[in-house]
C-alpha cells in the first residue's frame, strides 16, 4: 500500500538529485571558465551559488518535516539522516565551485594569457566523475558503485599534493607571481575537497542502502585493534 | 497559556488555505456532567475541509467536545452546557435544530465499528431509508458512491446483500464511514476510529481520511500521536478540560509553544 505521504520521499530524492546536478554543473563551469578564460562562465558560477544554498534549506526542511509528521523507520528514516548530511555536502561543493570561480576570475583578469594549470583539469574531471557516480549510486541505490567512488579519493589527494609541490616550486622560481600560484594552489585544494565531499556522499549512500557505517574507518580500526590486544 | 498563544487560539491557527477558517465555531463553551465540569470556556474555530485532531490524556475532555458537536451528549442524564457551537453558522443547540437532521449534517464514526445486523447494502442506505427514500436506482447509486468514497467498493461489490457482520474489523469501520458519507454530511467526527484495528487496516483508514478531506470537514480524536501527526492539518491539545494549544499540526509537533504540550507529545507528561 502506497501512503499519501510517500510522494514526499520522491520529492526529497528529486531535490537531492537536482542539487547534486547543480553543484556538479558549477564545478564544471568554474574549471571551464578558468581554462577557457571565460569571465561570463565564472561570474555565472558565483551568482548561481545562491540557488544551491536555497536547495539545502529546502531539503533540510522537507526532511525535518517528514521526521516530524511521518515517524519514518528503517530505510525511510535513514533517508532523512542522509538527506540532511548530503545536502550539506552538496552545499559545500557549491561553495568550493564558487571559490574556484572567484580565483579563476582574478587569474583571467590579471593574466589572460596564462595556461599552466598542472593537473587541475584532470583533477576536475575526476572529482566530477566521483560526484556524478555518487549521485547515480544514490539514485539507483547501488552501494557497489558508491564503494568505487570511495576508492578514487586517494588518487585525487595525490594529484593535489603533486600540484601543490609544483606550484610552490614555480613560485620560488618566479616570486613576483606568488599570488597567481597561491590562487592555483587553492583551486587544486578546492577540487580535492570536492572529491572529499563526493566520498562523503558515497559513504552516505552506503549507509542508506545497507545501514553500514564506513566513515572514519582508518581512525576506528586501530582503536579496535588496540582494544582487542589488551 | 501566554497572551500571544491565547490570541492565536481565539483566532484559530490559520487556514492552510481552507475555504472557511471558522466552519465550526466553538464559543465560550463549557460542559458539565452534573456538578462536575468537564470543559472550560473553550473558544476556537475549526476550518472547513481540513482534518483537525484533538489530542490529550484520558479525561482531558476531547471526546466530550467531539460528542458535543453533534449533540451525542444529550442522552446523558444531568449533562448540560454553557456557550455555543455553530456548524456552518448555525447553532447546534438552537431550539429549532432537529437533532436527527443535525446528525446527518454532522456524521460520526466511533472507536468500535457498529454496523447494524443487516446487509452491507442496507447499512449504507439506513439513513436514507429512515428519511423515506425508496427509489431503487437512487439507492443503488448512493450505495456505489458511498462505498467507493470509503474505499470499500472493490472489496464488497459482489456481496452487497450479505451480512455486514461478516466483514473484517477494518472493513466494518470503512462501512461505517460509507454509512456516514451516504447522508452527504458537512462534517465527519471520528472518535478513535483506528484504535481497534491492525496497522494495515489503520493505514487504509488514514488514507481514506486524507482523501475525504477534499469533501468533508473532519475532526478526529486520537490517542495515537503519530496518527494525529500523519493525518491532521491542525491539532488541538487539551488538558483537564482546557484548550492548552491549538496550531497547525506541523507547529504542534515541531515547535509547540506551551510547556505542557511539549511534555505531552514528548512523553514526559506525568
Amino acid at each position: 500500500m502506497k501512503r499519501f505521504f510517500h510522494n514526499e520521499l520522491d520529492t526529497l530524492r528529486s531535490h537531492l538529485m537536482l542539487m547534486g546536478e547543480k553543484a556538479n554543473d558549477a564545478v564544471n563551469k568554474s574549471i571551464k571558465g578558468l581554462t577557457e578564460k571565460d569571465i561570463d562562465l565564472v561570474n555565472n558560477v558565483i551568482a548561481s551559488d545562491e540557488d544551491i544554498d536555497a536547495l539545502e534549506v529546502e531539503i533540510d526542511y522537507e526532511a525535518t518535516r517528514y521526521l516530524t509528521l511521518r515517524a519514518p523507520v528503517a530505510s525511510d528514516l535513514r533517508l532523512m539522516t542522509v538527506a540532511i548530511k548530503a545536502s550539506h555536502d552538496l552545499e559545500r561543493v557549491g561553495d568550493e565551485a564558487r571559490n574556484i570561480a572567484k580565483r579563476a576570475r582574478k587569474i583571467i583578469l590579471k593574466q589572460a594569457g596564462y595556461s599552466e594549470f598542472q593537473t587541475i583539469p584532470d583533477m576536475a574531471i575526476m572529482a566530477q566523475d566521483m560526484l556524478r557516480d555518487a549521485l547515480q549510486s544514490f539514485l539507483h541505490e547501488e552501494s557497489e558503485r558508491a564503494y568505487q567512488v570511495m576508492e578514487k579519493d586517494e588518487e585525487v589527494d595525490q594529484l593535489n599534493k603533486a600540484n601543490i609541490k609544483a606550484f610552490i616550486r614555480m613560485a620560488k622560481d618566479d616570486p613576483d607571481l606568488i599570488n597567481r600560484f597561491l590562487d592555483l594552489i587553492f583551486i587544486s585544494k578546492s577540487l580535492e575537497r570536492i572529491a572529499d565531499h563526493a566520498t562523503n556522499l558515497a559513504e552516505e549512500v552506503i549507509f542508506l542502502t545497507t545501514a553500514t557505517e564506513t566513515r572514519h574507518k582508518a581512525a576506528l580500526e586501530p582503536k579496535k585493534e588496540s582494544r582487542e590486544s589488551e | 497559556m501566554n497572551e500571544s498563544t491565547q490570541a492565536e487560539t481565539a483566532a484559530g491557527p490559520g487556514t492552510l488555505e481552507a475555504k472557511s477558517s471558522e466552519y465550526i465555531q466553538i464559543r465560550d463553551f463549557s460542559f458539565f456532567y452534573g456538578d462536575k465540569q468537564a470543559l472550560y470556556d473553550l473558544d476556537f474555530n475549526i476550518p472547513e475541509q481540513r482534518v483537525t485532531a484533538f489530542i490529550g490524556p484520558s479525561g482531558c475532555g476531547k471526546s466530550t467536545l467531539l460528542r458535543s458537536i453533534n449533540r451525542m451528549n444529550d442522552l446523558i442524564d444531568g449533562a448540560h452546557h454553557q456557550g455555543d457551537i455553530l456548524v456552518n453558522g448555525n447553532s447546534v443547540f438552537d431550539p429549532l435544530t432537529e437533532v436527527i437532521s443535525l446528525r446527518k449534517r454532522v456524521g460520526m464514526v466511533f472507536q468500535k465499528s457498529n454496523p447494524f445486523p443487516k446487509s452491507i447494502y442496507e447499512n449504507v442506505i439506513y439513513g436514507l431509508r429512515v428519511s423515506g427514500r425508496k427509489r431503487k436506482s437512487e439507492l443503488d447509486q448512493v450505495v456505489a458512491e458511498s462505498l467507493q468514497g470509503a474505499a470499500l467498493w472493490d472489496e464488497v461489490k459482489d456481496r452487497l446483500h450479505e451480512s455486514a457482520l461478516g466483514l473484517s474489523g477494518g472493513q466494518m469501520q470503512r462501512l461505517c464511514i460509507a454509512r456516514a458519507i451516504a447522508n452527504k454530511p458537512e462534517v465527519i467526527l471520528m472518535d478513535e476510529p483506528c484504535s481497534a484495528l491492525d496497522p494495515i487496516a489503520t493505514g487504509k483508514i488514514e488514507e481514506l481520511i486524507h482523501e475525504l478531506k477534499d469533501q468533508f470537514t473532519i475532526v478526529i480524536v486520537t490517542h495515537n500521536m503519530q496518527q494525529a501527526a500523519r493525518v491532521s492539518d491542525f491539532t488541538a491539545f487539551f488538558y483537564l478540560g482546557k484548550l492548552i494549544e491549538y496550531a497547525s499540526t506541523e507547529d504542534i509537533f515541531f515547535n509547540p509553544k506551551e510547556r505542557q504540550t511539549e511534555a505531552y507529545i514528548t512523553g514526559r507528561f506525568g
